[in-house]
């Protein structure tokens, strides 16, 4: 029963786990480019829900109404001033520019919010169902049916939309994208745009659910990038499966052996998939074969 | 400072010179080593002096950590990795072998870097199948790993508890020399075997990986063995550095040993200076090393330093991103051709290749597959 | 006797047959021309042929030894160097650290010698005057032009000392004086023992320099024979002006 339970809270967090993961490896797919800064700015998108419902009392997934937009504004200001100028090795400089970004983000925050660990709270925050012997939080519940809704928003979007053929063109082939006239920068600002939309969403769910602070960032970005590593870098449906598959890892080895060890299995498995197979658990790129 | 090695040929069309004269460079590399010498012995202030050894600490650890991600290219964000696993050697060793923290002490140093470096082999064996994007990722994942190997294995490491070492033998009012000179030597090996690495065929088959690792391959370089092995050198050095840190400071805890920040203080400092230059990473962090620890103890408030950082990483990849070193290097080559075009006596000879072109056959092949 | 030969090699790119059967023989000791069509498969048979690329069926033999499955290194270390018809050179390093990287050292202690040292070195500049790239062997090979950079790759190549040297459109991008000058360093190779496979669009440079051309039409051989009766050979002459060079290129 032990094992039951911890399954469903695998599912429940990998859910909004997923959320964050398919912003990061959208934005990889569409530019090359690892936001190292996923991390921060989920803990950014943390702060922002934690600030407006201790100030103005806002309920925290109403909050989202704020926090996403403005971090997706950050993102496309973000791409135009300092990835779009990016000449020489855009892969890895990228992805400096962005750890660079998320120390600033949690120097920043470190900085007005001080380094105490804080909560979300709402109302809701401590209530939970039960089905038999199985405890369901609400606000596991709510998360989940946000990431799901805002995945199926997403998948809209790519498959179903003009701006969606535009993103998957420039996935496939930049240059062929620019030739018949997809403005590709706009599709990369826009992306990153919703990747740490996506990020702030998460990070809203990420701060009801645990006390968190500055340097949580760290830990949260390591966890995505196992995920997305795993899922294959750029496959937001190979990152759906890698987050759901580890964070039941992790919560089963968590009750059946020791918590401590829960986090730890979540990088063993990644070094032990990487030993074998070094393009990640669904290889590269499934997303384009779609 | 990729044009060194080269014997003057005394050809008419020999190559231009962009080296400066020998004594030049003896003389300044003379001055600068004496100036970090007596340093201390000018500056005895004890404020002073430990920003001095802070400061040779991210020397040793920045030269080590050049001779790898440097060359290579492959930017390793992990390797605060070996800089814990220093720390760590040498705060279990002192309490395993009861060493009296006195000058044994740094007997350790070459231990602990021992231990790093064979650390790095399986290790970086594993890290160095991938490339790119998805290896700098894992450096990071595998740094994490032992951060919380070192929260975890309490029996070892004193979890969360950290482990204490014992305290130096020597006068209080030196503590901080004894630091600074060990630190000082030790980078004085590393920034040598960086210039040797340099100069050497093993180098010159890193700097080939780095700029085309398959074609280096199908070359005949042996690039899983040469990064491997320069992968293990650069650990030794950081963790040697992480073994003067954890005494000096005197306590090791796992989130400070295996530090994400450390990660970016290294690479902050090499971009700065110059990516895979000898001095440019060095000069970094002197620079960096020092500002960061002479603001830590002025203000305090470790979180400034991370904007600032961040501020500055940003800055440096945006309007530098060859970092100072070649940036000078490169006005100084314009400058060298430049006089040598103005100076009427040298007769520049005419283009002995000058490209013609022939646009018909690249036009034409441009439809295969290379 | 033939010193590279392929089998019925085989290889698709999704739907595209780039080699459909491709039997060849290069004689050892010979400069051999390799010509054919835009999209004939040529620049494929020399993949297949160096081990950048996997045949999906046949085998490559070198001097009778089954190199089919062998990696681009282990095709370097058996004699057989290769330059690429869109140059790889190491754009950062210079152009004298260039033609070093190529040059082999064994063991541990030649590891830890500087490159410059050794016999090497005199090979090495003696190959950049060849070339005539001395004057810029300080200067970062990137900043080099294109047609610089084939010289510069021919140069890396040479001093490794291959026995098979193959060329991928040499003379693309070499000045008409050059070419002259690099056609009779493969002469005075050859006659050293280094066997040549050109694949060359320029019919004067190939007619002048190679004793026997294979074509290639279709991703299979079509002829080979002294250039004189290739000259002449009217199916040759189809494939050239028969093929619609932007379909076969897909």
């Amino acid at each position: 029963m032990l094992i039951a339970q911890a399954i469903i809270d695998g599912i429940l967090v990998g859910g909004f786990y997923a959320l964050m993961a398919a912003g990061l490896t959208l934005v990889f797919g569409v530019m090359d480019i690892v936001n190292f800064a996923q991390g921060a700015l989920v803990v950014l998108g943390a702060y922002l829900s934690y600030a407006l419902s201790v100030h103005l009392n806002i309920d925290p997934f109403l909050s989202l109404l704020i926090t996403v937009p403005a971090t997706s504004l950050l993102g496309v200001a973000i791409y135009w001033v300092l990835i779009k100028p990016i000449k020489r090795d855009r892969v890895v400089m990228s992805l400096l520019v962005m750890f660079a970004v998320a120390t600033l983000i949690e120097g920043i925050l470190d900085w007005v919010f001080k380094s105490n660990l804080v909560q979300v709270h709402a109302s809701y925050v401590n209530k939970s169902f039960q089905l038999g012997r199985l405890n369901f939080p609400a606000i596991y519940l709510y998360a989940f049916a946000l990431s799901v809704g805002l995945l199926a928003l997403l998948y809209t979007l790519i498959y179903r939309s003009r701006f969606g053929r535009s993103l998957r063109a420039s996935m496939q082939n930049p240059v062929a994208a620019r030739m018949v006239g997809i403005n590709t920068d706009r599709v990369s600002a826009i992306t990153l745009g919703i990747g740490i939309g996506l990020a702030a969403a998460g990070g809203m769910v990420f701060g009801t659910t645990n006390a968190f602070n500055a340097a949580s960032s760290y830990d949260l970005i390591s966890r995505l990038l196992v995920i997305v590593i795993l899922g294959g870098f750029g496959s937001i449906s190979g990152a759906l499966v890698a987050a759901l598959l580890m964070l039941v890892i992790q919560d089963v080895v968590a009750v059946v052996w020791s918590p401590v060890w829960g986090q730890t299995t979540f990088y063993l498995v990644l070094v032990v998939v990487l030993l074998l197979r070094p393009q990640g658990l669904f290889g590269r790129r499934a997303v384009r074969a779609q | 400072m990729s044009a060194t090695d080269v014997s003057n040929r005394t050809a008419t069309d020999s190559p231009a010179s962009y080296d400066l004269p020998r004594t030049v460079r003896f003389g300044s590399l003379l001055l600068v080593v004496a100036a970090l010498v007596v340093f201390p012995l000018v500056f005895t202030n004890p404020t002073i002096t430990s920003v001095g050894v802070f400061a040779m600490i991210y020397l040793l650890a920045v030269s080590g950590w050049n001779i790898f991600s440097g060359y290579s290219g492959y930017i390793a964000l992990g390797h605060a990795l070996f800089f814990g696993i220093g720390q760590y050697s040498s705060a279990m060793l002192t309490s395993r072998f009861k060493i009296p923290a006195g000058w044994d002490l740094f007997a350790l140093l070459p231990v602990a870097g021992a231990i790093a470096g064979l650390a790095a082999v399986p290790i970086g064996w594993m890290l160095l199948r991938v490339r790119k994007h998805t290896f700098i990722v894992l450096t990071i994942a595998v740094m994490f790993i032992f951060q919380l190997l070192a929260f975890n294995l309490r029996s070892w490491t004193g979890g969360s508890q950290g482990m204490q070492l014992p305290f130096p033998t020597w006068s209080g009012a030196y503590f901080n020399e004894p630091f600074y000179y060990i630190g000082l030597l030790a980078a004085a090996i590393a920034l040598v075997t960086s210039w040797w690495v340099r100069r050497s065929k093993f180098g010159l088959g890193l700097l080939a990986i780095r700029d085309d690792e398959d074609r280096a391959r199908s070359l005949g370089v042996r690039t899983t063995r040469t990064k491997l092995v320069a992968f293990a050198i650069s650990a030794v050095f950081v963790g040697a550095a992480g073994a003067i840190y954890a005494p000096f400071i005197g306590s090791v805890f796992p989130q400070f040993a295996f530090d994400p920040s450390f990660d970016l203080a290294l690479a902050v400092m090499a971009f700065t200076g110059g990516l895979g230059t000898l001095i440019g990473p060095a000069l970094g962090a002197l620079v960096i090393g020092s500002l960061q620890q002479y603001f830590l103890l002025q203000f305090g408030g470790a979180n400034v330093f991370l904007i600032v950082y961040g501020l500055l990483f940003v800055l440096i990849l945006r309007l530098l991103p060859q970092g100072i070193v070649p940036s000078i290097a490169a006005r100084w080559r314009q400058w060298v051709t430049y006089r040598a075009r103005n100076t009427p006596s040298t007769g520049v000879p005419p283009d002995s290749a000058p490209d013609v072109g022939r646009p018909f056959d690249v036009v034409l092949n441009q439809g295969g597959s290379a | 006797m033939s010193v590279l030969t392929v089998e019925e090699v085989r290889k698709s790119y999704g739907g595209v047959q780039a080699l459909r059967g491709c039997t060849m023989a290069f004689a050892e000791g010979a400069v051999n021309g390799l010509i054919g069509p835009n999209g004939s498969g040529k620049t494929t048979l020399f993949n297949v042929m160096t081990g950048y690329e996997r045949p999906d069926a046949g085998r490559v033999l070198l001097r009778g030894r089954d190199m089919t499955q062998a990696t681009p290194d282990a095709v370097f270390a058996a004699g057989v160097g290769r330059t690429f018809q869109l140059t790889r050179i190491f754009p950062r390093l210079t152009v004298l650290e260039n033609v070093h990287v190529a040059a082999q050292r064994r063991g541990l202690l030649g590891q830890l010698r500087r490159w410059t040292s050794g016999a090497e070195h005199e090979r090495a500049l003696e190959a950049l005057d060849f070339v005539g790239l001395t004057r810029l062997s300080r200067e970062p090979a990137g900043s080099l032009s294109y047609g610089q950079q084939k010289l510069l790759e021919f140069a890396f190549i040479m001093v490794a000392s291959p026995s098979v040297m193959l060329l991928d459109e040499p003379a693309g991008g070499v000045n008409p004086t050059l070419l002259r000058h690099l056609a009779g360093r493969i002469k005075a190779l050859n006659a050293q023992g280094v066997t040549f496979v050109i694949v060359e669009h320029d019919m004067e440079f190939v007619m002048g320099i190679c004793d026997q051309v294979s074509v290639m039409h279709n991703g299979a051989a079509l002829m080979e024979g002294s250039p004189e009766k290739v000259r002449s050979d009217p199916a040759v002459l189809d494939a050239y002006l028969g093929t619609d060079v932007s379909a076969a290129e897909a």
